[in-house]
């Protein structure tokens, strides 16, 4: 069991010709996700990586039975890829792409209530169930199948929590990065309810950062509705206001978005929390194992 | 990416939003004319910097005369002013707005930005205009209201309405309202902007609303993909930190602190990870910097340098997670920067992920003299202890 991909999951991936998409392609082929081809407008009917290309999502969707999209077309053009993959039906979009301007996620994101499917991103690393299917440029050889969801804003640090669960032997049910960006589709709430509900998951790890009030309201959902143990840990207790640091939404503006409001309304809320990342593995042992 | 305030007044008034008659000036002389041209008897020299809490840093000056006009502007140019949103260096002042003194019934607050939790474009006013308005957010938070626009729908006449009798306006005062919140919400989008505000927005004796400051904030993301060309061009490199400004060039996110302690990182969440451990071991870190994730052997020679050039750091702390970037890039990156420019103060490394033994085997037999770390809160020890020994 897994949230979001698994083993059947068909995946086609957008600007699949391009650089970025041919090397991370390549990457997730080699990890054993079924990748069915993908889409370049104007190069329909090539073959790439072994696979079809075509020239629309439509096209894609309806020649391959496709139900996931991966998206690493450039900023400018991402939110035109996005909506093309909700567009065309498929049930998980997930977008790499980083430095998409907010205007153009604020339209997005409204208009993706009109379909039924699930945004991951964008500017994040992607989703993977191990040794099922990942979508994303994490490095594979990290994971694990085992127990531990995984849902974090921040990239490397998600891999920080992966080797960790893995090197005390717990392994991961699925990871996933939901991105640094203020505008984002799944959120650490959709992503605690679908780890709740799997049976596979024993324990979960949220990463965390500063900016915005994602960290606070998944807090109190955690308190009224996740039973399973949860590790936390938040970056940025000493980044300085105002200064975005590095992510788009890492920012602290108008005294709102601290990591120490953060660490406190989830230290509240039950969740057990770490000041260092290096004892993300070790916590949730204990709390697990125990 | 910020502007000064009279590049977002020129940007108002392609929306129709209304501003005071005024000039910006970069001699006392143009200050002087700037005056003339505008009449009246009474003016106010403002100091453009990107920074607010302007006045009491000494920045808004009023004047009564035109050498007093002049002799404000003369004596904030070519200086830095220092401001509770500035350091304690301050910024340069290269250029005054001059305009003309108001008849002022009262002074609102407005601001647009966009608001994260509700993913809306959001209005937020208040009678309580001219002061710190986080100050009033804390104390008197009854006193601000909000709107948010669903982004398909757009900006609708009931909102400007809502808004306006919510902020305690009269009717024909909700007209004008609706003026300046339908240009702003038409610039916001058009211009990708991240934040407007306008404080204060003044009330006139006849009824009238003019923005008498803007502080304006573009989404650095639009630039990048360059759909902001005007905007692009205004922006003021003098206003940044010029370590940030260079980092940049080399396509690494640079951010100055006030520590001892150099950091090297790839990611974003990491590399704020890695200051929060440095801390929590008892340090004090001298920068953000993320490598990014399709780095290479040259921006990380690159990073290393900028990072040792700094007077301040006395100890630096390397710290990569491999996925995509390989361990073994990185440690040439270093070996080829230290051969550079030589390093004179400990280095630690910590290296994890793609080729990580390839990685610390360079580093162990590059004859550099670098302390190896197994994880994170290992390398923040190891690193502090360094500096302080």
């Amino acid at each position: 069991m897994s949230i979001l991909v698994d083993a059947n999951t068909k995946v086609l991936v957008q600007g699949f010709t391009g650089k970025q998409g041919s090397f991370h392609a390549e990457q997730c082929i080699n990890y054993g996700t079924n990748v069915v081809g993908g889409v370049t407008p104007g190069r329909g009917g090539d073959s790439h990586l072994e696979r079809p290309v075509f020239n629309t999502m439509r096209e894609g969707v309806a020649a391959t039975g496709a139900d996931a999209s991966m998206i690493y077309v450039p900023a400018a053009f991402a939110a035109d890829a996005i909506l093309e993959a909700a567009d065309a039906g498929v049930r998980i979009i997930c977008c790499i792409t980083e430095g998409i301007p907010a205007q153009d996620m604020l339209r997005v994101r409204e208009a993706l209530n009109y379909y039924d499917a699930t945004l991951i991103g964008p500017n994040c690393p992607g989703v993977i169930t191990p040794d099922e299917c990942k979508i994303g440029i994490m490095p594979g050889p990290i994971h694990k199948a085992g127990k531990i969801g995984i849902v974090s804003r921040s990239g490397t640090l998600t891999y920080e929590a992966v080797k960790q669960t893995t090197d005390v032997g717990l392994g991961q049910s699925t990871c996933v990065g939901i991105g640094g960006d203020p505008i984002q589709g799944l959120n650490f709430i959709d992503a605690m309810a679908q780890f709740e509900a799997d049976r596979a998951t024993q324990g979960i790890v949220m990463v965390g950062e500063i900016g915005g009030t994602a960290e606070e309201e998944a807090a109190e959902y955690i308190k009224a509705n996740v039973s399973k143990p949860v590790v936390a840990y938040i970056a940025g207790v000493t980044a300085p206001a105002g200064k975005r640091m590095g992510h788009a939404g890492a920012i602290i503006s108008g005294g709102k978005g601290t990591a120490a409001d953060k660490f406190g309304a989830l230290e509240s809320a039950g969740v057990a929390t770490v000041r260092s990342p290096a004892e993300i593995g070790q916590r949730m042992d204990q709390l697990v194992s125990g | 990416m910020n502007l000064h305030e009279f590049q977002a007044k020129h940007i108002f008034q392609q929306y129709g939003i209304p501003i005071p008659s005024g000039f910006v000036a970069r001699t006392a002389d143009e200050a002087r004319q700037a005056a003339e041209k505008l009449g009246g008897s009474l003016w106010v020299v403002k100091a453009q910097v990107h920074a607010g809490g302007r006045g009491k840093g000494g920045g808004v000056q009023l004047a009564k005369s035109l050498d007093d006009v002049a002799a404000h502007a003369d004596a904030m140019l070519g200086t830095r002013l220092v401001t509770h949103q500035t350091d304690a260096e301050g910024l340069p002042v290269n250029a005054v707005m001059v305009e003309q003194g108001l008849d002022m019934r009262s002074e609102l607050y407005l601001s647009v930005l966009v608001d994260r939790a509700s993913r809306r474009i959001v209005f937020m006013g208040s009678v309580e205009g001219g002061v710190d308005i986080e100050e009033v957010a804390a104390s008197e938070p009854e006193k601000i209201h909000t709107v948010g626009v669903n982004p398909i729908a757009g900006l609708q006449a009931y909102q400007v309405r809502q808004l306006g009798f919510a902020m305690g306006l009269t009717a024909n005062q909700i007209k004008h309202l609706g003026r300046v919140m339908n240009g702003l919400y038409k610039c916001f989008t058009e211009r990708d902007l991240s934040l407007v505000e306008i404080n204060p927005l003044v009330l006139t004796g006849d009824d009238e609303l003019l923005a008498l400051d803007a502080k304006m904030n573009v989404d650095d993301n639009a630039i990048e993909v360059q759909r902001q060309a005007e905007i692009a061009d205004m922006r003021d490199l003098e206003q940044e930190d010029p370590t940030e400004v260079q980092a940049a060039e080399h396509g690494l996110n640079y951010i100055t602190l006030d520590g001892n302690i150099g950091c090297m990182v790839n990611g974003a969440g990491l590399a704020m990870a890695t200051m929060d451990v440095i801390k929590v071991e008892g340090g004090e870190p001298a920068n953000f910097l993320d490598v990014g994730g399709g780095t290479n052997k040259e921006r990380v020679t690159e990073a290393f340098k900028l990072i040792s050039a700094s007077p301040d750091v006395t100890g630096i702390l390397v710290n990569i997670f491999g996925g995509i970037v390989r361990c073994d890039m990185i440690a040439e990156g270093i070996i080829e920067a230290v051969k550079e420019v030589g390093v004179k103060v400990p280095v630690v490394a910590r290296l994890e992920g793609t080729n990580v033994d390839k990685g610390k085997e360079l580093l162990a037999n590059s004859g550099l003299d670098i302390i190896a770390a197994d994880d994170l809160t290992d390398g923040a020890r190891k690193v502090v202890s360094a500096v302080s020994a």
